[in-house]
């Protein structure tokens, strides 16, 4: 017993005595990404170079699943434990900043002027995270397909307009060669809902909020644009141009690249893989115009500061130097992200001149619209999904519209106008 | 020597009301070590059941949300009022000047609910309700409206799934258990084939499932086209409002049914044998000996049976979750899917716990019937 005691004693004074020795403080970053090693290396380097280049503060990881960081997030903050560094997913951060759980971000003048629109997060006139790389979706084309069908090759400044576009679907599924012609991602069910599909009605000239007020989507969801691209949604489901909700995750992955999908709207980070199956043949083509202009969503995971952080100054500190071009770039290698500056695009491996993907970065910085941004966007973003989902399942378009509009309005008055001058 | 009376009053309360009145105090020891053993189950069943439950009763009545700066408030009914509002409307053809009606291409022409149920003055009571169905009657149009049309769709999806599910589920699990009750060689091998669903996880069979269902190369439609040498057209079973609920039921049904052949084994076992030779001499055939043995020696099993499987039916949601997210047009949604997506992903908590509470008490009334028909009758 008199043995063990002295034990803890010693023990004690050894925690004690060598926490005293190191003057440096401890910044906790909580990240999203457990079980990805390129990830993990890649942010274990920046943080290893960010701990020996100043003697001040020493940044601790800890990693945690996608599917769950997020309710260890809102836990931490209910039990008050929240880390100094968050990292938050785009969408996602406004509510968070509502909530109190984030703090606006303190970087030196000008540091964030290069940066892609998408990749800086603000809400509220503040600039809270900012990320260290963006995301953009583009139309997967095989070449042979569209020359063997004299299509034209759409470029940035000359999309397909949303009647040829329509069009070109026919004369694709027309062919017979392709079970579809068109494959959207059903299969993804969740926010890829809104991040791929809801830039198709911006460029229809709706929204899912009037983005003046943050108070009302009367009029934008379910007006006259909403409605005529609830219509043209609907008939690419009863024409059989595009898989339907049922389409399973197999035949999203593999479907354009075994030929049976003649287009795949898809994201960047399936553009190695078709790369990799099509070489030269693969194009990545820009969002048709329906007449509001080409549009596609934006902004990904980004890093934050929390409000009860006691060492703000440290985990600006750290957001400021992870954001230097070679670390975006390395990102941008390991997982093929786009980089978030046009200085890392450029040492970038995909994303510099004659790069693979050099077309995304393009897409990202002359197109990104970022989700609305309001806390209200968890909810709206779910009634918008189900309208996405209920509309190609044959659902009545003015109707469906008009219900999600009176659930949206519903939730933002219930919610006191999340912060929004009601 | 003092009597058990005297004693019993000497002893300190909570001995008094542990123990039954007429008992004997050296029985005190045994009360207390019993308390102790149970101690600990029932901390854990406090904690984590009885207190949450209660905390979802409290917050069922404020708007507590998940992530918000907004102190909590009562709303007293409110929650329960938007989800279990129903009201019927007439909606009367549109008149023109004179009163005569106005045709639209030869039907008659309705004004847009959405007039009455979208800051009318003069209907506040419709306010944010929705169509849930109408029929016509004469010239009018009578809707039902309702305050959630999402959770109503659950709430009967969950019951027709739950109605069909038992009788169907038992059924099938107590053919197999009889089945496989017999001296064959390798029987336990076929009981572990039929087992063998149970213990894979409900995500993982649901993910399977999704490919055997898939539209164009599933497994199903592929089988279905040879045995009908090609005049089978494809369906797509989860896409299509009419089959993908009878879809989720035939795969719950499968991935389950083991379990409950289990259950109904180990009632046919405690069976005596001598009772089946008994009824052989007496000149029983098979279906005698079934119907006057075998299901009278079954009948606690199948109250447990029959009851387990309505309190799992009623709390579908991973088949949901993983296969369909409650589409296609609400056709799949559950009551437990719909409690959670509120609940956490639209972060209304307080709504979440309302759906619980109604569950509980569906739940809780059902299996109170449940039980009071099939109680011993004497």
């Amino acid at each position: 017993m008199k043995k063990a005691v002295s034990l803890l004693i010693v023990v004690i004074m050894l925690v004690t005595f060598s926490g005293l020795a190191s003057a440096q403080t401890e910044l906790s970053l909580w990240y999203h990404g457990a079980g990805n090693e390129i990830e993990r290396s890649i942010l274990i380097g920046i943080i290893d170079d960010f701990n020996a280049s100043q003697s001040d503060y020493t940044v601790a990881l800890e990693e945690f699943p996608q599917g769950s960081y997020n309710s260890s997030i809102v836990a931490a903050a209910l039990a008050g434990d929240l880390p100094d560094i968050i990292d938050v997913d785009g969408p996602v951060m406004p509510g968070w900043a509502w909530a109190g759980y984030m703090a606006p971000l303190n970087l030196s003048e000008g540091a964030l002027d290069d940066f892609l629109p998408g990749a800086i997060g603000s809400w509220n006139g503040e600039v809270y995270s900012v990320g260290l790389w963006d995301a953009a979706v583009a139309i997967y084309a095989r070449r042979s397909d569209l020359e063997a069908n004299d299509i034209r090759i759409p470029t940035l400044d000359d999309p397909w307009t949303g009647d040829e576009f329509d069009g070109i679907l026919e004369t694709l599924q027309a062919t017979g060669e392709f079970e579809y012609a068109f494959d959207v991602g059903m299969a993804w069910a969740g926010e890829w809902y809104n991040y791929a599909f809801a830039p198709f009605l911006q460029s229809f000239g709706g929204d899912l909020i009037d983005r003046s007020t943050y108070l009302s989507a009367e009029g934008v969801l379910n007006g006259d644009a909403g409605i005529a691209f609830g219509e043209w949604w609907q008939s690419l489901f009863e024409r059989g141009l595009a898989p339907g909700t049922s389409q399973d995750g197999a035949d999203r992955e593999t479907g354009f690249i075994d030929g049976r999908y003649a287009l795949q709207w898809n994201g960047n980070w399936a553009a190695i893989t078709a790369l990799d199956a099509l070489g030269d043949d693969a194009l990545f083509l820009p969002a048709p115009d329906f007449g509001n202009g080409s549009t596609i969503g934006a902004a990904s995971w980004q890093f934050g500061i929390s409000s009860s952080s006691k060492n703000k100054e440290g985990a600006n500190a750290f957001i400021e130097f992870a954001i230097q071009d070679e670390y975006l770039a390395a990102f941008s290698d390991g997982i093929g992200l786009i980089p978030s500056t046009s200085g890392a695009a450029a040492i970038s491996e995909y994303y510099s001149e004659g790069g693979l993907l050099e077309v995304f970065f393009e897409l990202s910085n002359r197109q990104a619209l970022v989700r609305p941004v309001t806390p209200g966007y968890a909810t709206m973003g779910l009634i918008v999904e189900k309208v996405f989902a209920d509309i190609a399942n044959g659902a009545d378009v003015q109707d469906t519209l008009d219900a999600a509009v009176d659930e949206i309005e519903q939730d933002i008055e219930d919610n006191g106008g999340y912060g929004f001058e009601m | 020597m003092i009597s058990a009376a005297t004693a019993r009053k000497n002893a300190p309360l909570w001995v008094r009301l542990l123990l039954p009145r007429d008992a004997p105090l050296y029985q005190r020891n045994d009360a207390i070590m019993g308390w102790l053993m149970a101690l600990p189950a029932l901390v854990i069943l406090t904690v984590f059941l009885v207190i949450p439950f209660l905390m979802a009763f409290v917050i069922s009545f404020t708007n507590q949300r998940l992530i918000s700066p907004n102190p909590a408030e009562w709303v007293g009914l409110r929650n329960f009022e938007r989800l279990l509002t129903i009201r019927t409307f007439t909606l009367e053809p549109e008149r023109d000047e004179s009163g005569a009606y106005v045709y639209d291409g030869g039907s008659l022409s309705y004004p847009r609910l959405r007039e009455f149920t979208r800051n009318n003055p003069d209907y506040p009571e419709l306010d944010g309700l929705r169509e849930f169905t109408s029929w016509q009657s004469d010239d009018n149009r009578t809707v039902i409206l309702v305050g959630d049309v999402v959770f109503l769709r659950a709430l009967i999806n969950t019951l027709i799934f739950a109605a069909v599910i038992a009788p169907l589920q038992g059924g099938l699990a107590l053919l197999l258990a009889l089945l496989l009750n017999q001296a064959l060689p390798f029987i336990n091998v076929f009981r572990s084939i039929y087992f063998a669903p149970v213990v894979v996880s409900m995500v993982v069979v649901s993910l399977l499932w999704r490919f055997i269902y898939d539209g164009h190369n599933g497994l199903l439609n592929t089988i279905l086209g040879i045995i009908s040498f090609g005049s089978f057209q494809p369906v797509d079973w989860l896409g299509n409002p009419y089959t993908a609920l009878p879809a989720i039921m035939a795969m719950s049904v499968w991935q389950a049914v083991g379990f409950h052949m289990v259950i109904w084994l180990a009632g046919l076992q405690t069976i005596p044998a001598s009772l089946y030779e008994a009824a052989g001499l007496d000149g029983a055939g098979a279906f005698q000996k079934f119907r006057y043995v075998t299901w009278p020696g079954l009948r606690n099993t199948a109250v447990l049976v029959l009851i387990v499987i309505t309190i799992q039916a009623m709390g579908l949601f991973v088949q949901v979750d993983v296969m369909t997210r409650g589409g296609p047009l609400d056709a799949t949604q559950s009551v437990v899917f719909q409690a959670v997506q509120r609940g956490y992903d639209k972060q209304d908590i307080a709504e979440g716990a309302a759906i619980s509470v109604i569950l509980f008490v569906i739940v809780f009334t059902i299996a109170m019937v449940q039980r009071y028909i099939t109680r011993e009758k004497n």
